[in-house]
């Protein structure tokens, strides 16, 4: 699985993200580990400079652990995370505080995304002046200035956020994540906890905010609608490891792995040509803590066949810019 | 999700607890003027006390409530009102002090236990289970005899056993903060866990650890009364309700009022206290659940 494709090689810019696994471990009495759940298992990808990846899955497949490594809100057991060159993994003291910077997070809950006793104002300026970047005046500028941006007026300021509706919070949890001036901004289901109108707002504002800051993107995400509209490219997750990954648009329209494609028709599509054709995906995904031998989905795979129980397979290159871990593909 | 069940945006400020405490229930509202009227008796001691209360007369000693000794006097002919009187500033003394270094010595434990985890959590919390294991009273009793009765003392016994409680109450929520999104976002930018913990966390507490203060206000008042009951109070002469308790007792068949009347001033403290602690629970326990 962890066999480099020619997309994988060093000596890229953006961030870069190698073999990368983080396990959970529940240990019983006397620190003896009883179960091992490997929550991400040898993953690989890569965001370019101003380019967005969406990574999408069902729930309980690593996207949001992956996501919560490379921001150093978990610890990844081994692999590496490399942003602009910095080694994130290793990062401490002035390096991680760069990186602190540098990567910022949007979060997926708009209700428990602000402290409920702290202003907007000061959740903006807080970072600023932890980061000594600017204090009183100016920063209390630099927090006008983004609630503008997002698009809230600045009387927003002295208020609490629960006179906030959703939107407005996952706004205010945006500025808050653009106030260090980010270069790369990771979101973890920023929109699914919000009203369908609303989310097309908060997207139509990522849309923006990526186009005038030159921000990149890594979109974690179970909707491939969401995906498709914000996302050059999408890595499909699987049980920890990653299945399928390539063009949004080439992935969604022609998916090659038969759990994307699975994936792709039980997501609707807004296109009244298109043939319906319900496949049904068998059983529910399998545990992380007893993941099956061979292919992590040959239990429930519609194409599976005798090699897919025993060997596990690789991620490689099948058309240029796209790859596959499935044994179809060999 | 509740929160969306809410008027969003158009909801003004909501009313503080403590409002709702006093509108919704009127035991409250008893408990807290019995806990002011305490509280100024104690206060104005020196202004209200219609005697010194150490000033012995032989030739009035244990007589009963009258015009000049409205609630009698003790064996060595002390003014029992007056005694009662510096008596509660002894009580509220130990009781606030007491109080005020548990909550922030087992509020801050609490806090680090809940939000580091591992081995940290483990080492707090065992402590935590040891000093809950032992009864209230024994543990006071225990540091008493090891430090030494006095004021100080005293205090530093009582906040000793209670402090475990005030660490548990604060660790269970911060269990629960830990995993919300703002605490991770200060993760995210970097913020030091210290700033975390007092910044974020601390303020999300503080209505809990304030009902839990009340609550144990009353438990810390009835310890220091017994401590001083069995001996291990504040030295006589100074007066403390505990202490008159015991002295009365001598002359129970006599004098009964001499152990009545300190007696209910702890039944009255301890009931006010717990009426108002009752009240603030009810008014911010469901708050909690929806924020």
């Amino acid at each position: 699985m962890s066999a480099p494709t020619v997309q994988d090689a060093g000596g890229h810019d953006g961030l870069e993200v190698l073999n990368l696994r983080k396990e959970y471990r529940s240990t019983g009495l006397f620190g003896r580990t009883r179960r091992t759940v490997r929550a991400v298992d040898g993953v690989d990808f890569h965001v370019p400079p101003g380019g967005s990846l969406g990574l999408v899955g069902e729930s309980g497949c690593g996207k949001s652990t992956a996501a919560r490594c490379i921001l150093r809100l978990a610890e990844a057991d081994s692999g590496s995370i490399r942003y602009e060159g910095l080694d994130v993994r290793a990062a401490r003291g002035p390096a991680l505080r760069m990186l602190r910077r540098r990567v910022q997070m949007v979060f997926q809950d708009p209700y428990s995304t602000l402290n409920p006793k702290r202003t907007i104002g000061q959740t903006l300026e807080e970072p600023l002046h932890v980061h000594g970047i600017a204090s009183g005046r100016a920063a209390r500028e630099a927090a006008r200035a983004l609630l503008g941006e997002v698009g809230l007026g600045t009387d927003a300021m002295e208020r609490l956020p629960s006179e906030f509706s959703g939107g407005q919070r996952q706004r205010i949890g945006i500025a808050r994540a653009l106030i260090l001036g980010p270069s790369l901004l990771i979101a973890d289901e920023p929109v699914s906890a919000l009203d369908v109108s609303v989310q097309a707002q908060i997207l139509r504002l990522l849309d923006e905010l990526r186009e005038r800051r030159g921000l990149s993107f890594l979109f974690v995400s179970h909707d491939l609608g969401v995906v498709r509209h914000i996302c050059d490219a999408v890595a499909v997750m699987y049980l920890g490891g990653i299945v399928e990954r390539g063009p949004v648009r080439e992935v969604f329209d022609a998916p090659l792995h038969p759990y994307t494609k699975i994936l792709r028709a039980a997501s609707p599509v807004p296109d009244p040509a298109a043939r319906v054709t319900m496949m049904r995906i068998e059983g529910e995904i399998p545990s992380a803590a007893a993941p099956p031998p061979g292919c992590a989905f040959h239990a429930r795979c519609p194409a599976a066949f005798a090699r897919c129980s025993q060997e596990r397979p690789l991620l490689r290159e099948v058309v240029p810019g796209r790859a596959v871990a499935c044994h179809l593909f060999p | 999700m509740t929160a969306q069940l809410e008027a969003p945006s158009s909801a003004g400020p909501r009313p503080s607890a403590l409002a709702q405490a006093f509108r919704s229930n009127q035991t409250t509202w008893i408990g807290a003027i019995l806990l002011a009227a305490v509280v100024l008796a104690a206060v104005l001691a020196p202004l209200l006390a219609p005697h010194d209360p150490l000033q012995q007369d032989i030739l009035v000693r244990l007589e009963a409530p009258s015009a000049e000794h409205l609630l009698g006097t003790d064996a060595y002919g002390r003014d029992v009102l007056s005694r009662l009187m510096y008596g509660a500033r002894i009580s509220l003394l130990v009781g606030f002090a007491s109080v005020i270094a548990a909550v922030t010595l087992g509020g801050a434990l609490g806090i680090i236990a809940g939000y580091m985890g591992g081995v940290i959590d483990q080492l707090i919390m065992g402590v935590m289970d040891v000093l809950l294991s032992f009864p209230t009273l024994l543990l006071g009793l225990m540091v008493v005899a090891v430090l030494g009765a006095s004021l100080e003392n005293l205090i530093v016994a009582i906040a000793v056993t209670e402090m475990a409680p005030f660490a548990r109450i604060a660790r269970a929520p911060t269990l629960v903060l830990r995993e919300q999104g703002f605490v991770e976002a200060g993760r995210a930018l970097g913020f030091h866990p210290v700033r975390i913990m007092a910044v974020h966390i601390l303020p999300n507490l503080v209505a809990e650890l304030a009902v839990m203060a009340s609550l144990w206000l009353a438990t810390a008042i009835r310890t220091e009364a017994s401590l001083s009951f069995i001996g291990l109070g504040v030295k006589p002469p100074t007066a403390t309700w505990g202490g008159m308790i015991r002295e009365g007792f001598e002359n129970i068949l006599d004098a009964p009022w001499l152990a009545l009347f300190p007696s209910l001033a702890v039944l009255i403290t301890v009931l006010a206290l717990n009426l108002l602690g009752d009240g603030l629970r009810d008014a911010i326990d469901p708050k909690l659940r929806r924020e």
